[in-house]
């Protein structure tokens, strides 16, 4: 009896050879659907992220006439590679319709506010500073923690943001660090307010990629011009 | 049945998740994108959209299959049912614009667990011809829509201070930021709960009024 007072009717007794058809059909239709859409929808979507890719590196450096893509190898040489290979770590360089060298684009990524935030980031090696970034993927707080996407004040700060290397060109001569209120000095970040984790995240993302890219990209800057004309 | 009755039934079906029994303001099923995912108008419109086709598509598969599955392992099913076409939305989002994808984020996944789409499988679509189960599955979805637009509208223009991404307000518009933040949604939701009941308690007043009126007795 239910609690209602009304006896709940118990369903006709069914084999488990029937269960197991039952589950197994739907399961086989559900199969033959998810295959075709992955398969339909794959294509597009690795378009939509080339394309978005493109896009950003772009409205990065915006003088862009083609790139080539390097990954470092063991002994620290960046490799010219094929733009779609599957390789840990893609460097992208950036030249001009006269093919020199316009700048070089980095990705990073890290855990954010909600969820892994990856970004890229331009390096000019002439000024010796990182000139703008873009948030590919991010899931932070719509309204706040999402301002990391295209709050102008936050984005001011990677118009020029400082990455110098000491003299052995090994290191960054001053790290870059998150500040709150207005930066005093190039190599800081101002957060954002009310989204502080997020810029935070940003903040070190591009702090520790930098301490580690760039001086590897000053030690193959010779490779990367030259690259320009092959 | 006559060609008109089965048609204001097919209308009737069709209708009632718009209104009578609005999935959101009525049942308050699907309360966890309804409160997470209006924030904007264009999020709560993709959510909508995304929920709408996957209770339609999952209702009218229930339906076709209702007579082949075993009580035993009918919510076992369903599950699946709703899970597979919910991740050929998630690539359907994801081909379309991943912008959109990106801000809808973990919610497209969690269309699994949204209790209109189950509730619908297993009081209707189970017992129902297909016809009538892709009639439920609209109307349920519409009304879902609808009520996430409702709240996302409110939610923006207060929140952000524009609509579908334009702005409305000038640069002095400072933006009630609460009411994109997921305290806002129960504001909000509060607030419509508040009008929709108070609209229904004066109809249901107008109509007693009109009764005493015409018969001159006061109902019990």
């Amino acid at each position: 009896m239910s609690e209602t007072g009304i006896p709940i009717q118990a369903p006709p007794s069914v084999g488990g050879s029937r269960l197991m058809l039952a589950m197994g059909s739907v399961g086989f239709i559900a199969g033959i659907l998810i295959v075709f859409t992955f398969q339909f929808t794959q294509p597009i979507i690795k378009a939509n992220e080339k394309a978005f890719l493109e896009q950003s590196i772009f409205e990065v450096f915006p003088q862009t006439a083609y790139k080539k893509v390097f990954t470092p190898d063991e002994n620290g040489v960046l490799q010219p590679v094929a733009e779609d290979a599957e390789v840990p770590y893609k460097i992208y360089a950036c030249y001009d319709a006269h093919h020199a060298l316009t700048g070089v684009v980095l990705g990073a990524s890290g855990q954010g506010f909600q969820d892994v935030i990856h970004l890229i980031y331009g390096y000019d090696p002439r000024q010796q500073a990182i000139v703008g970034m873009k948030v590919l993927q991010s899931t932070e707080t719509p309204g706040l923690g999402d301002k990391i996407n295209n709050d102008p004040k936050f984005l001011s700060n990677f118009k020029h943001l400082d990455v110098r290397l000491n003299s052995a060109g090994d290191a960054l001569r001053a790290p870059v660090t998150l500040i709150k209120g207005a930066r005093q000095n190039n190599h800081q970040i101002s957060a954002i307010t009310g989204a502080t984790i997020s810029s935070r995240a940003v903040a070190r993302m591009i702090a520790q990629s930098a301490a580690i890219n760039i001086p590897l990209i000053y030690k193959n800057l010779k490779r990367l011009e030259e690259a320009g004309n092959e | 049945m006559s060609e008109e009755r089965i048609q204001s039934e097919k209308m009737a079906i069709f209708l009632k998740g718009l209104w009578k029994e609005n999935p959101v303001f009525v049942m308050l099923l699907g309360m966890c994108p309804t409160l997470a995912v209006t924030n904007s108008v264009t999020n709560a419109l993709v959510m909508g959209v995304a929920t709408m086709a996957v209770l339609t598509l999952s209702n009218i598969l229930v339906s076709s299959l209702r007579k082949l599955i075993p009580a035993q392992v009918r919510i076992a099913t369903y599950i699946l049912i709703i899970a597979t076409f919910v991740t050929v939305a998630d690539y359907a989002i994801k081909a379309a614009s991943l912008e959109v994808h990106k801000a809808l984020g973990a919610f497209i996944a969690l269309i699994v667990v949204n209790c209109i789409i189950l509730g619908r499988a297993e009081a209707f679509a189970s017992k129902n011809s297909v016809g009538k189960a892709a009639l439920d599955g609209l109307g349920m979805g519409l009304g879902f829509t609808f009520a996430l637009f409702l709240l996302g509208a409110v939610r923006e223009v207060l929140g952000n201070g524009s609509f579908l991404g334009m702005p409305l307000f000038g640069e002095r518009f400072q933006p009630v930021t609460l009411m994109i933040l997921p305290g806002g949604a129960f504001f909000v939701l509060g607030a419509y709960l508040l009008l929709f009941n108070w609209l229904k308690k004066r109809k249901a007043e107008k109509e007693e009024e009109k009764i005493v009126f015409f018969t001159g007795e006061e109902s019990i």
